[in-house]
């Protein structure tokens, strides 16, 4: 039997059924986090949002029952609220950013291999930072 | 009245089809606007209990620019969402979806557009 000569192999990230066959790069994880965070908040976000804005305009019992699904009675937030709250501010921020690298790629600039990776990075990093940012705002202010 | 190369840029055989793109692009700017002011607004509220959030609705300096931002957060979600539904349905799917998508966003919008105007026009305390 003739030895398997040695080839070159597909980058992949697993094995078996669940192998990629490519590199995970900065740019595949902004492109899909664009959706998920804009699907995230289109359904969830939404819901939330026009709750929060009818149980304003319903009244006190309405708005006291929005606010007990978030919080402690003692007003501060307990595990639902923080859960929602950071994840649907880090999903503004995600989507913001790279939405605003969609806008960059759209005047035909940051297509450079390594402009296009940084910028994709640093939407993470800035989503980041300024959802940790906001938080610390509300902690301290 | 248009110049000829005006007329031609971004138009194909169809004449039309840039209109989904370009108002994603116009809804995303005015989101990022209107979005920065909801997070600043919500995080220099001095309270979040009913009162005090519902006196912040009232005023017209809130009321105005939320219903902007339901009327801009929401035409760019449909926008997104229908590009989702095209990607992954197809067929009957597709048709039954794009139906459920705009029926979700004009009743969320309702619903949000007429709390926010009740709250703005009703009385103060």
């Amino acid at each position: 039997m003739a030895t398997r000569p040695d080839r070159p192999r597909s980058p992949h990230l697993f094995s078996g059924p669940l192998a990629l066959h490519y590199r995970w790069s900065p740019a595949m994880a902004a492109s899909i986090f664009h959706r998920v965070t804009g699907d995230g908040m289109a359904t969830v976000g939404t819901a939330l949002l026009v709750w929060w804005l009818a149980a304003i305009a319903a009244g006190p019992d309405a708005y006291a029952a929005f606010l007990n699904v978030f919080t402690h009675a003692d007003g501060g937030l307990n595990p639902i609220g923080w859960v929602v709250g950071v994840a649907l501010t880090w999903a503004v921020f995600q989507h913001m950013m790279s939405g605003i690298r969609h806008l960059v790629m759209d005047t035909g600039a940051a297509f450079e291999l390594k402009t296009n990776r940084t910028l994709a990075a640093l939407t993470f990093v800035a989503s980041v930072l300024l959802t940790a940012a906001f938080w610390l705002y509300l902690g301290i202010k | 009245m248009t110049t000829q190369i005006g007329r031609v840029r971004g138009l194909g055989s169809a004449h039309a089809g840039a209109h989904h793109w370009w108002h994603q692009k116009i809804t995303a700017g005015t989101n990022v606007l209107l979005v920065v002011w909801l997070l600043a607004s919500i995080a220099r509220l001095p309270a979040y209990d009913y009162t005090t959030v519902r006196l912040w609705l009232h005023s017209m300096w809130a009321a105005v620019p939320m219903v902007l931002l339901i009327a801009s957060v929401f035409y760019h979600f449909r926008l997104g969402l229908q590009v989702v539904i095209e990607d992954y349905a197809h067929k009957e799917n597709r048709f039954v979806m794009m139906i459920l998508l705009n029926v979700f966003t004009a009743a969320a919008a309702a619903i949000a557009i007429v709390s926010i105007l009740k709250v703005a026009f009703g009385a103060a305390a």
